[in-house]
């Protein structure tokens, strides 16, 4: 064989975490470049691949690929030389696979940027060391702040072209700590780099000795992945009732979903919402056998020891626990819609696996982004970020977003066209 | 402090059942289509592991160009077979009558007649809303941009510039009457993490996988199989050469590249090395846009 066994550790390979990342910034910070640096240096990318939007015969750096014509992947986009949509770029190292969302820098197309960032388990927020901080960067920063992603990495790139000049790095990161200290956020990691040259990336160069922190892929290997959401409460929202009638399986009431926090148990005591009755707990199935226990945020099937109402909707949590059951929510909304959203509207709300009617009772603020002041408001236009308040058809079960995103978010959803207009986290 | 972790598969394989059951709950008749390939080896793997211990809910769909390696459509029925699984096989009898073929009316104009019209003949026969395909979006750019639920007009059409946002794992399946989706369970996977869950899951896959001495000729930098002489060029001589398929289409179109991997163990050791993307070995894909033209047409 050409390859010998010993270059690939299929032990390492079967251990390695998902971890979720979404990169945002402004137009023309070297985002591309940087995705593009971080590609060549994992081989997250083929040859031909790389070939095909090189401006070079063969390849010797990132600077020489055309990288903005990898990752923008529709005619559109690359007719009009802009990003519209995500795009989806997958890498590994010998420790991890990365997931990366490619967000659009864009104003308009801010629902892309919110669809891209609400997987991410962390954000990479691009500054240009010449610009400093832009309107976009508030506008992401305040988004990534919402959506409650666990961690966000600052990368001020193109520091070559401020002379590695430490006190320029200095005064952005000062300068956006404040900014995000203002709404709640105080774990940042600040990297200076230069994305061209390969600075801080996956080396440390020789240009910015004054930097002692860890390269942005030392991070994205040691940032934590899951994130104890298996520490949380128990919640199962009911995805389908699986009931195969078969001969062999004539009685067997199987209740199918993702376990959205915390951990079950077989024998744990759960309650079953809405009806509010309690069972235990007799299998966790799975097609590779059945477990002695499960924990987010794992797909399995749960049967109990009793016959009790359970249909999709429903939501399975341990006995002793409470959660939220209410007809009147209140969540940060961030508007994705082309027509505005006002009071007395009415929109379906999308939370775990619920569908109800909802009506707008108030818009409790809009907030300015490069203020982050709260203001009244009639109405939240396209890529606007507010509070509302929302009556609902029938009751949800929901916990705040900050304690738990899984039960927490939900989406807004335009009865006349379908399309998914809002995105929602209960406070 | 527990010590609970998921490793990537396990992450993905989540992923994709929670999917799979939401289009299950939310549409009205639902179809998983079927192209023998190792990605639908790997979704119809998930689809059981999903809906365990019931069988499938819904028909696997196998739109046949009856271009296909016979050893495909061997596998193909032998698995539906072994799961006990409802297969539906539907060609565009009109076009395959009046010969189409790559090599005289273009590659275009053949997927476009026994693929994309064929799918959709076949979609609109059998009034599914919702159909689930194997496509990844690390196959290929316009791939890499398309979300998970993929709203689709009354003619199949994707419309790139105005995709529905697609929020945390909530789903928004909701259309309007002639629509449909297309939903890809497997959008995350990538190639590497296909060969590897193949190989820890013993998932069956079609033999042309594996290396072996094969009759072929050489194209340029392709590697054509010679099992048909019709596709044949004059001055094309067959020849044994020790070769494996990284991925499977119709016979006139599809390469294989050397190798001698016989086994899931030198796959994954050759896939971790490769330095081409396996859709090099495609013809469908050497066209300036040619997945999103084709998928703006109704294609997968």
């Amino acid at each position: 064989m050409s390859n010998p066994m010993s270059e690939f550790n299929f032990k390492l390979s079967q251990e390695i975490e998902l971890l979720r990342l979404v990169t945002v910034g402004s137009v023309d910070d070297g985002k591309s470049t940087l995705i593009g640096r971080l590609l060549v240096d994992t081989k997250g990318a083929f040859e031909d691949q790389l070939l095909a939007v090189s401006r070079k015969k063969g390849i010797s750096s990132a600077a020489e690929i055309d990288l903005a014509m990898l990752t923008d992947g529709l005619a559109a986009e690359r007719e009009q030389g802009i990003t519209i949509d995500v795009a989806y770029r997958y890498f590994a190292t010998p420790k991890r696979k990365f997931i990366m969302a490619d967000c659009p820098g864009h104003e308009q197309y801010t629902r892309n940027m919110v669809t891209g960032a609400s997987t991410a388990n962390a954000a990479i927020i691009l500054i240009d060391a010449r610009n400093g901080i832009m309107p976009q960067t508030k506008r992401h920063t305040h988004i990534l702040g919402l959506l409650g992603t666990p961690h966000l990495i600052v990368a001020i790139n193109k520091m070559d072209l401020v002379g590695f000049d430490r006190k320029v790095f200095d005064s952005i990161k000062a300068e956006l700590a404040d900014f995000c200290a203002r709404q709640g956020i105080h774990d940042l990691i600040v990297i200076p780099m230069s994305a061209l040259n390969g600075d801080m990336v996956s080396v440390r160069g020789d240009s910015m000795g004054w930097y002692t922190g860890p390269t942005l892929l030392e991070v994205l290997e040691s940032l934590s992945v899951l994130d104890k959401v298996d520490e949380k409460a128990f919640r199962f929202p009911v995805q389908l009732v699986n009931r195969p009638q078969t001969k062999e399986l004539p009685d067997y009431r199987g209740f199918m979903g993702r376990i959205s926090s915390g951990t079950v148990k077989v024998g744990d005591e759960i309650k079953a919402l809405p009806s509010g009755k309690t069972s235990r707990v007799k299998e966790i199935v799975t097609f590779d056998g059945n477990l002695d226990e499960a924990f987010a945020p794992m797909s399995v099937s749960l049967t109990l020891t009793d016959e009790i109402d359970i249909s999709r909707g429903s939501m399975l949590v341990h006995a002793g626990d409470s959660i939220e059951e209410t007809r009147e929510i209140a969540a940060n909304v961030c508007w994705i819609g082309s027509e505005p959203l006002e009071p007395r509207k009415k929109y379906l709300v999308k939370q775990t696996t619920n569908t109800v009617k909802a009506l707008v009772s108030e818009i409790v603020f809009r907030t300015d982004i490069h203020t982050l002041e709260h203001g009244a408001s009639d109405q939240l236009g396209m890529n606007e970020i507010g509070q509302v308040k929302l009556k609902l058809q029938s009751p949800i079960f929901h916990d705040r977003y900050a304690d738990n995103r899984g039960t927490g978010a939900f989406v807004l959803i335009d009865t006349f066209t379908n399309n998914t207009v809002g995105a929602g986290m209960i406070v | 402090m527990s010590n609970h972790k998921l490793t990537q598969l396990k992450a993905l394989e989540a992923e994709s059942i929670q999917i799979m059951r939401e289009v299950v709950a939310e549409f009205r008749k639902p179809v998983m289509l079927y192209s023998v390939g190792k990605d639908s080896s790997v979704l119809l793997h998930l689809a059981r592991k999903a809906f365990y211990p019931a069988p499938l809910p819904f028909p696997l769909l196998h739109v046949d160009t009856g271009y296909k390696f016979h050893e495909m459509y061997e596998f193909r029925d032998w698995m539906a077979k072994e799961i006990g699984a409802e297969l539906i096989v539907r060609r565009n009898e009109d076009a395959i009558a009046k010969g189409m073929n790559p090599k005289e009316f273009g590659v275009a104009r053949c997927c476009g007649a026994l693929k994309t019209k064929g799918l959709l003949d076949a979609l609109e026969e059998g009034g599914y809303d919702a159909a689930f395909g194997g496509a990844r979006r690390d196959e290929e750019r316009s791939r890499a941009k398309e979300r998970v639920f993929s709203i689709r007009d009354e003619f199949g059409q994707w419309d790139p510039k105005n995709q529905r946002p697609e929020l945390w794992d909530i789903y928004n399946g909701r259309i309007h009457e002639g629509e449909s989706v297309r939903v890809f369970p497997l959008s995350n996977w990538t190639e590497m993490d296909i060969w590897l869950y193949i190989r820890e899951e013993n998932i069956p896959i079609v033999p042309l996988y594996f290396a072996k001495e094969r009759m072929m000729v050489k194209r340029g930098t392709m590697l054509i199989p010679a099992d048909d002489v019709r596709h044949l060029s004059e001055g094309e001589t067959p020849e044994p050469v020790l070769c494996r398929f990284r991925t499977l289409g119709c016979i006139p179109c599809t390469g294989a590249v050397y190798s001698d991997a016989a086994n899931m163990d030198e796959i994954v050791v050759e896939a971790a090395a490769a330095t081409r993307s396996e859709r090099e070995t495609r013809i469908i894909d050497h066209g300036a846009n040619s997945m999103e033209d084709k998928k703006k047409e109704g294609y997968f």
